[in-house]
């Protein structure tokens, strides 16, 4: 696929009075790709979506959408269809009136119209709701429609504003199959905000990670949660175990005294650091392991959480926090792990990583 | 300064361009605020201006106060004015929050149609009930004995009257503070073990409190503002909307007037500023996740409450039966065989009704007119997009009326429209004027309906309508017209009520081709011809009570046709 820029964004600031929401945003978008804003609320997330929509103004910046600048254009004349997480469906008009709604206005035929409308409906599975109320709709289907009526006019650029945050679980997972599916076969650039770490990484192309008003890292799921830029992707996306530590030789980390190998060797010795390490990462084993970096460690708690648990171990370390540590539930019960088990830790060098 | 060099330099904001359709809707929006500072401010800062100056327009400073507080008569009218009103408050409050407490609190039969019942006196002018207490009680009264010798000429019978004109006001407001209460206090209190009097002390009262304040608030300026009953049935007592009317009508002096006005204002504007702050205290207090209420029968509770809502009703009705009554025999006390002279001789021969018909017209005018320029105003407030000061003073002058008396709004309109220098003192003594002020002096109420009805539509729908590139007056028309449509026909039918009853603001603006029916009491009664006085008070009555059924049959024909999508199906 040719990587041609759909929506180019620079230097985007806004202020709400004394709060600034946005500290210089630049941010490329490739067409047909579903890019992902993450990040906790008051992030500036919805802000920046709602300024390439022409909903807010922002006080600084451009975007250029489809070769176009737009900075300054009013929403009506900007090219997007929009989903917001409260459907914003018309009560008073049925699924095919609102799916309809956007194609009236281009004084197409009744015939055509219709004709558009019947194919949308079935796009988003819903064929025969045509004649419905959305009142008579569950919240899943209601936003089928909304996404149903978004997509009606064609639009070059399609914006998700946390468009599955209202419905209950198992909605939510199938609903986002649903649109990543569609998106992926409509080829619509498209961006998504969520607060949904879960939902960001199954669906997108690629996550900006956002945080007080800046992009903490772009990149795709995978190297936002393998290889995280900042301490706050590092925690924000998945869980993270930290360490504090000092730079040691020769590609080497203290922690609490103890010596650990790492990755890398470019910092200057006896600086303090911190490792950022997965629960997954870490391996355990209970009767003693040749493995690089293993540490003795005590079972502190073990919360069971269906498919695997949560197993806190504490180091026997001066000055050093205990680790969380993710295991299969099958594994827990081999190894008759309880509270107060002693056991052995590796940390993989691969895994441990030094942010900030 | 090392902070002021991390802040992003600060650079001229972004303009964004502007399509013509938001052009248009900030265009009508100033014009919708140009308007509100017409016909709202503009007289009322005449009032201001006038009571600093003497007849001859030369600016006196505070003399005129100090003349008025000289005069030991107009002194003692705010004396009678604040007694009256804060016994009449006294009164009116817990008889509406026992009353209300009986419809939410008990498991009494016929509940909706003792709210009913008990909302009837809004249909009426205020002075019927003053025509009417004058009937069982005054010179000739059937009940005249049970004063015993006091007579019903005087503050007497301006609380009797006054209370039963403010009952229905303060019982809506206590009705919605205990409507609002959550059941899932009581159940917890009850899973406690709480007593019942201690579940009302805390649980109860506290709930209601703001709900008390504010209607308490509200009875108190209906009663200080209020000159129709004190003209009937106040005989020499005199009273500041009584004075305000003396100085303008009976001496022509304006500037007295308004001095009288500002007065007047004072106690009104003070309620009001209360009343505003608990209404807000009221609506945060409400949790939309609150449980309902849902009482269970208990039969001597149930059947006290029962006893005293009759009572209740049936004073009402005797209030109400006697001015209809009245209407419809040939002589009280002397004769009491039905006739109809009283409407065919004494209005109809005496060219009286013709004050009938302005009045249906004038209700219906501020209704289309009104209910139209209010829902617009308050739409392009709420959902459009732009000049946030405006937007701030729109909203400052559209609570104002709520504040300012009828009798201080009229005053003003005569000041501002028939000043020679006013382009626009043609509209004085038209339809027009009548139609305007009384849109204006029932404007927050109107106002407060449709701003709670839009706020309960999704925000996002211009939104999404932009992003279609539908023009925002289409979605408009097209969604949030039909979607407000209950709460645009509820303005509607309550500017034709007040229409159709007010009297203080109008009595100072009509002309003879354009006098309304509760200025036509006010003459009938003046000239003794209280039959005439009662059968057009019936009239009004008629009149709002049609409209009052006919809204409540459409509403009903509406709410069953749009039932698909108003009332949400087992999906959801």
């Amino acid at each position: 696929m040719a990587a041609t820029t759909y929506l180019k964004l620079d230097g985007i600031r806004k202020r709400f009075g004394a709060f600034e929401a946005l500290k210089g945003i630049a941010l490329d978008a490739v067409a047909g790709e579903l890019m992902v804003f993450l990040g906790p609320s008051g992030c500036g997330k919805t802000t920046l979506l709602r300024i390439i929509a022409g909903l807010e103004t922002q006080d600084a910046g451009t975007i250029v959408q489809g070769g176009r600048d737009v900075s300054r254009q009013p929403a009506v004349r900007r090219d997007y269809g929009i989903v917001f997480q409260s459907y914003a469906l018309f009560p008073n008009l049925t699924i095919a009136d609102n799916v309809a709604y956007g194609l009236v206005n281009r004084r197409e035929g009744r015939e055509k119209i219709r004709g558009r409308v019947r194919e949308l409906l079935a796009l988003v599975g819903l064929p025969d709701a045509g004649g419905k109320y959305p009142s008579q709709m569950s919240g899943g289907q209601q936003q089928r429609v909304a996404l149903a009526r978004a997509l009606a006019p064609a639009p070059g650029l399609l914006l998700l504003d946390e468009p599955l945050s209202a419905l209950d679980a198992l909605e939510r997972v199938r609903l986002r199959g649903e649109i990543r599916a569609l998106q992926q076969r409509l080829g619509v650039t498209t961006i998504m905000v969520t607060h949904d770490q879960e939902e960001a990484l199954s669906m997108a192309d690629r996550i900006v990670v956002m945080n007080q008003g800046r992009i903490e890292q772009v990149g795709t799921p995978r190297e936002i949660y393998e290889t995280p830029a900042t301490p706050f992707a590092a925690d924000f996306v998945g869980k993270v175990n930290v360490l504090p530590a000092v730079v040691g030789q020769g590609g080497t980390c203290r922690v609490g005294g103890m010596a650990l190998s790492i990755a890398r060797a470019d910092l200057p010795s006896g600086t303090a650091v911190k490792l950022y390490l997965r629960p997954e990462d870490i391996a355990l084993s209970i009767n003693g392991t040749t493995a690089l970096n293993t540490l003795p460690a005590k079972v502190a708690k073990i919360e069971f959480l269906g498919a695997f648990c949560m197993v806190g171990v504490a180091l026997d370390l001066p000055d050093t926090p205990g680790l969380t540590i993710n295991l299969p539930r099958q594994a827990v019960a081999d190894a008759r792990l309880a509270p107060g088990s002693m056991v052995s830790v590796s940390l993989p060098p691969a895994a441990l990583r030094i942010l900030g | 300064m090392a902070t002021l060099a991390t802040l992003p330099p600060a650079a001229p904001a972004i303009q964004r361009e502007h399509h013509w359709q938001e052009r248009l809707a900030q265009g009508l929006l100033v014009a919708s605020c140009a308007a509100l500072a017409l016909f709202l401010f503009a007289p009322l800062f005449m009032i201001l201006v006038k009571s600093v100056q003497d007849k001859d327009g030369a600016f006196v400073g505070l003399l005129q106060f100090q003349q008025y507080f000289e005069t030991p008569a107009l002194r003692q009218s705010i004396g009678n004015t604040l007694m009256v009103a804060a016994i009449v408050t006294g009164i009116t409050v817990p008889l509406a929050f026992l009353y209300a407490y009986a419809l939410t609190r008990s498991c009494m039969p016929w509940r909706g149609f003792f709210r009913v019942l008990a909302l009837t006196p809004i249909l009426a002018p205020s002075l019927l009930s003053a025509i009417s207490f004058i009937q069982w009680f005054g010179t000739q009264g059937l009940l005249k004995g049970l004063l015993g010798g006091a007579s019903i000429y005087g503050p007497l019978g301006i609380v009797m009257s006054s209370v039963y004109a403010t009952f229905p006001h303060a019982l809506m407001i206590v009705l919605t503070a205990l409507l609002l209460a959550d059941g899932r206090l009581y159940e917890a209190a009850e899973s406690l073990r709480t007593p019942t009097w201690r579940k009302f002390l805390t649980i109860t009262l506290p709930g209601a409190k703001y709900g008390l304040v504010s209607a308490a608030m509200v009875v108190f300026s209906y009663t200080v503002s209020d000159f129709g009953i004190p003209k009937v049935i106040g005989g020499n007592f005199n009273v500041l909307a009584l004075d305000i009317f003396k100085q303008v009508i009976g001496q022509q002096n304006f500037n007295k007037g308004a001095v009288v006005s500002l007065i007047l204002l004072a106690p009104v504007f003070v309620a009001f500023i209360v009343d505003w702050i608990m209404q807000g205290r009221l609506q945060s207090q409400f949790s939309s996740r609150a449980v309902p209420y849902a009482p269970r029968p208990s039969p001597w509770f149930d059947g006290a409450m029962l006893a005293f809502c009759t009572i209740v009703v049936l004073l009402l009705l005797a209030v109400l039966g006697m001015a209809i009554y009245t209407s419809f025999i040939k002589l009280w006390p002397y004769d009491k065989s039905f006739s109809l002279r009283h409407y065919t001789f004494g209005l109809i021969d005496a060219g009286v009704i013709s004050s009938f018909f302005n009045s249906v017209k004038m209700a219906a005018l501020s209704a289309l007119f009104g209910t139209m320029f209010i829902f617009g105003t308050a739409y392009l407030l709420e959902k459009t997009t732009g000049m946030r000061g405006l937007r701030a003073l729109i909203r400052l002058l559209a609570a104002i009326p709520m504040g300012v008396p009828g009798m201080v709004l009229g005053l003003g309109y005569i000041l501002f429209f028939n000043h020679p220098d006013n382009p626009i003192n043609g509209l004085y003594h038209t339809m027009t004027i009548l139609v305007l002020s009384t849109v204006v002096h029932y404007y927050t109420s109107s106002h407060l309906t449709a701003v709670t009805a839009l706020k309960a539509l999704d925000n996002e729908f211009e939104a999404v309508s932009a992003s279609l590139k539908v023009p925002f007056y289409k979605t408009f028309f097209r969604v949030t017209v039909p979607v407000c449509l209950p709460a645009i026909l509820d303005i509607g039918r309550y500017l034709f009520v007040n229409a159709m009853v007010t009297i203080s603001a109008v009595v100072f603006l009509y002309a003879p081709q354009t006098q309304l029916a509760s200025v036509a009491i006010l003459n009938l009664d003046d000239a003794g011809e209280i039959g005439a006085a009662a059968a057009m008070a019936t009239l009004i009555v008629g009149a709002s009570t049609l409209v009052c059924v006919v809204y409540a049959a459409v509403t009903r024909l509406l709410l069953t046709r749009t039932q698909a999508w108003r009332r949400p199906s087992a999906a959801g």
